[in-house]
């Protein structure tokens, strides 16, 4: 049963943008989708305990040598982006893996990430001569038109099937993790260090995987927000207050079940657009005002998260059902 | 030659003082995080609220300077016990990365309602302190006054932590949350006190960094990761290391700020931490069981 509702779900997410394509909710749609990736990717670590606060700039960094490729370099994204990966997975080994040889966990490592997201931002800004700084940045447009060499498309069917391909990617590695040894291996690390090791579990290399997998990801969805939006600035691809929404979106939507940082994704991006939209300019702020108290009471009271909690609740009515 | 010598001799200086305000701003989080261990990521916007607080009581309602500080350091030390009653207390027996997280949905909550409340124009007091100019070096004023009121700070905080009654049973908790209340201290009264002193301490940088930056909603944004790496490198919970480390960061800032841009000054700050990070992560390892 469920299995043919998720071909009948994926079938009617494909064939969307055949029927219906109003641009602005199709705008939306791929928003929702870039960003459910990035958060997806967020995840694949995150629920491990492993709390990173870095991820904003891991998602700058594959942005950035995306554009920077392509406008200096007129190297195509075919190729800057896997550069903007490489250099985020990069960066993920350099800062991680002294992390977790040296065994700073927790907090510590979510304040060492941060302080991450914080030198990519600054870098960002201070190099303002190739990159703009805080004004932002613009990869040049190919023959004013759309190019499958340059990754530049007018229409927005073809960027809603691209996001969606590569949000259904992220899913596929989210399953792929949760099947495999690695999700053995790292419930152990994050129940017990020391009692994995001794089990055999290899810490450092196990957390470097998912962490190098997960940065490289964002980075991916930082190329994919570039080459959509055609624009990116150190605040919306950067810095801790990106890295924090991605922490945000996730434990609302739910981060142990897969579609969770999805609904965190649909209920954050459709609730800042629909302040956005019904109240104009007067609703800035509100969104994040909101955000911010449903942060608090969603770690308070349902630390699963919306998706999490409501699957956990149907898991426990037919546990009832089952034993009377 | 000369010239240029006296132009480091004033960022060397200019860093001095900068150290001075950086660690007054972790004074306040290293005493939370030492005694509740919660890290309270939204400790920059209690400072910007408390900025607020004073612009809207000295500006807009004429109030004398010296009642409107008296005023904001009360009123954010009332937030920080708020925000522990509220947001912290529920969460003590949750992981500790929950309460890291929560306190961020309180930063989020924060900035934008003042983004709602008071616009995102930038403010300032409207008052200008005089530089001073020390041997062809130019000294600001509100910095010395920020440099002294944090070394005031440290030493009241110090005395109170080590002469008074509360303050040992303060020290005691940091070192064992499980056995302390077995012996007769009221755990939840001395976190309450402890969250009222660190809002304090937010309240009281707060009053000296208005007279610095113009207030926005955002401003917490500007300083608080820096409050917090220097809390970590100094390992957290402890004084004396933040104030070092609150030193040497206003240095590579300050020398980093004369040599490139201010931007640099923040990155190599930034990098310094993460490699000495791996080069002495055993500063980090002393609070750790």
């Amino acid at each position: 049963m469920t299995r043919s509702l998720r071909w009948l779900g994926a079938a009617a997410l494909v064939g969307l943008p055949f029927v219906y394509t109003a641009p602005y909710p199709m705008h939306i749609l791929i928003i929702i989708l870039i960003w459910s990736f990035a958060y997806t990717s967020w995840s694949i670590m995150g629920r491990f305990g492993l709390v990173s606060l870095g991820h904003g700039g891991f998602m700058g960094i594959g942005a950035y040598v995306t554009a920077l490729a392509w406008n200096y370099g007129h190297v195509s994204p075919w190729i800057g982006a896997p550069l903007g990966l490489l250099a985020g997975g990069l960066l993920a080994v350099v800062v991680a893996y002294p992390c977790f040889r040296f065994r700073i966990i927790g907090h510590y490592f979510a304040l060492v990430t941060l302080a991450l997201s914080g030198i990519v931002l600054q870098v960002i800004t201070a190099t303002r001569d190739y990159t703009g700084g805080s004004l932002g940045y613009t990869p040049e447009r190919y023959k004013n038109g759309s190019s499958l060499y340059a990754v530049q498309f007018t229409g927005k069917t073809t960027w809603y099937l691209i996001a969606l391909g590569v949000w259904a990617f992220g899913l596929y590695i989210w399953h792929r993790v949760d099947r495999g040894m690695l999700r053995y291996a790292l419930e152990a690390i994050s129940e017990d260090e020391d009692g994995a090791a001794a089990t055999g579990v290899h810490v450092t290399r196990e957390k470097l995987k998912v962490t190098v997998l997960s940065a490289a990801m964002t980075a991916l969805a930082g190329a994919l927000y570039c080459q959509y939006q055609m624009f990116i600035s150190p605040d919306t691809v950067s810095g801790i207050a990106v890295s924090l929404q991605m922490v945000f979106a996730v434990v609302v939507g739910g981060i142990y079940v897969p579609l969770g940082p999805t609904v965190g994704a649909v209920i954050t991006i459709m609730l800042a657009e629909v302040l956005r939209v019904s109240f104009g300019t007067r609703a800035v702020g509100w969104d994040n005002l909101v955000y911010g108290i449903l942060l608090v009471i969603f770690i308070i009271f349902l630390p699963k998260g919306i998706l999490g909690s409501l699957l956990a609740l149907r898991r426990a009515r037919r546990g009832a059902a089952a034993g009377e | 030659m000369a010239i240029v010598d006296i132009f480091l001799l004033e960022a060397l200086l200019n860093g001095v003082l900068l150290g001075g305000v950086l660690a007054l701003l972790s004074l306040g989080l290293n005493l939370i995080f030492g005694v509740i261990d919660v890290v309270w990521i939204c400790y920059a916007e209690l400072i910007m609220l408390g900025m607020y607080g004073m612009y809207f009581l000295y500006t807009v309602y004429h109030a004398p300077i010296v009642a409107a500080a008296a005023v904001c350091i009360v009123a954010v030390a009332v937030l920080g016990v708020l925000l522990h009653v509220l947001v912290i207390a529920p969460l003590l027996g949750a992981a500790p990365i929950n309460q890291l997280l929560a306190t961020g949905g309180v930063l989020f909550f924060l900035q934008s309602a003042a983004t709602v409340l008071f616009g995102i124009e930038f403010k300032n007091l409207g008052l200008r302190l005089p530089v001073l100019k020390v041997a062809g070096m130019f000294v600001s004023y509100s910095r010395l006054l920020a440099f002294a009121a944090a070394l005031i700070g440290m030493v009241l905080v110090y005395l109170f932590l080590t002469r008074t009654y509360t303050g040992t049973a303060i020290r005691a908790i940091a070192q064992d949350r499980q056995i302390m209340p077995l012996m007769g201290v009221d755990s939840r009264r001395i976190y309450l006190i402890t969250s009222a002193l660190g809002g304090g301490l937010a309240g009281l940088a707060a009053c000296l960094l208005v007279l610095q930056y113009d207030v926005h909603p955002f401003v917490g944004l500007s300083f608080g990761p820096i409050t917090f790496l220097i809390c970590v490198l100094g390992s957290l919970g402890n004084f004396v290391g933040g104030f070092v480390a609150a030193f040497v960061f206003a240095e590579i800032i300050a020398l980093g700020g004369l040599y490139l841009d201010l931007e640099w000054g923040y990155v190599f700050a930034f990098a310094f931490f993460i490699v000495m990070m791996f080069v002495r992560p055993e500063g980090l390892m002393a609070r750790r069981s």
